[in-house]
């Protein structure tokens, strides 16, 4: 897929905001955050996530490698169930089409769709 | 049984009132032909899809786009009853086109990527929770009949 670059307009800002308007169950995972839109919290968590997919990315002939440790985590630790996945996955979509209008054209959606989807199955992959 | 707000009917008829349902209808048919092929499994007698712009350039591939999105624009008039308004649709679905009612939902969500990218920053995510419900609605009262 295009190679994303960290723009403001994938950390912290709309994509967490959509998928808890969307998706207000999603919030069940973070009792501990201020999700107020613009928080630390978001902002910082946002970043996260971008950098893994950004590392997902860089080594896209071998994501499970490149988030061996992440797996872990989501199984051990975070246990998102894996509905969330596709969820998340949908909101940053909308948000890169909103923002990205011509270079979302139908090949880039199927193949940022088909890596948010392997991206979902190795985080989840470790669950059992 | 889904309900619609005044502010939530007024945010979906003024956005839907800027839709070109010709265009939008083949753009999200076609995504979901592309984006997901294992359903161009019900279009057998589309012709040529060999490839994204054989797709988004067939012309059955449009004119079906327009007529499912056409459908939607009923819905939309019919908010509180969405269920009634597909009945025989849902119906059709089930008995005649044996259509999964999972691929609803894909082309639901489609649909609400291509609103994204038609209108932007006016898709906010307000906006966007408002027609999630709406897609969801829709594809709940598709797959009510069946059996």
């Amino acid at each position: 897929p295009p190679t994303p670059r960290p723009h403001a307009c994938l950390t912290g800002g709309p994509v967490p905001r959509r998928l808890f308007a969307s998706y207000p169950q999603t919030k069940t995972y973070f009792p501990h955050f201020d999700l107020h839109p613009g928080s630390a919290h978001l902002r910082t968590h946002g970043a996260k996530v971008v950098a893994a997919l950004g590392d997902a990315v860089k080594s896209i002939d071998n994501i499970s490698g490149a988030l061996a440790k992440l797996s872990e985590l989501h199984a051990y630790v975070l246990r998102v169930d894996p509905v969330n996945f596709k969820l998340l996955s949908h909101c940053l979509l909308v948000t890169v089409a909103s923002h990205f209008p011509a270079d979302f054209t139908a090949d880039a959606h199927t193949a940022w769709d088909k890596f948010l989807s392997i991206v979902s199955c190795i985080l989840t992959e470790k669950y059992r | 049984m889904v309900h619609f707000t005044a502010e939530e009917k007024a945010a979906i008829t003024s956005l839907w009132g800027k839709v070109n349902v010709e265009d939008a209808g083949g753009e999200a048919l076609g995504r979901l032909l592309v984006v997901y092929p294992w359903t161009q499994r019900f279009f057998d007698s589309f012709g040529n899809l060999s490839s994204t712009s054989a797709i988004m350039g067939n012309p059955k591939v449009k004119s079906h786009g327009k007529k499912v999105l056409t459908s939607f624009g009923d819905a939309i008039k019919n908010l509180d009853n969405l269920k009634g308004t597909f009945a025989k649709l849902s119906e059709l679905h089930c008995d005649k086109l044996h259509v999964d009612p999972e691929n609803f939902k894909l082309l639901g969500n489609v649909l609400v990527i291509i609103l994204a990218s038609h209108f932007g920053k006016e898709f906010t995510p307000d906006v966007q929770a408002v027609w999630q419900k709406l897609v969801a609605g829709v594809a709940t009262a598709l797959g009510h009949k069946y059996h």
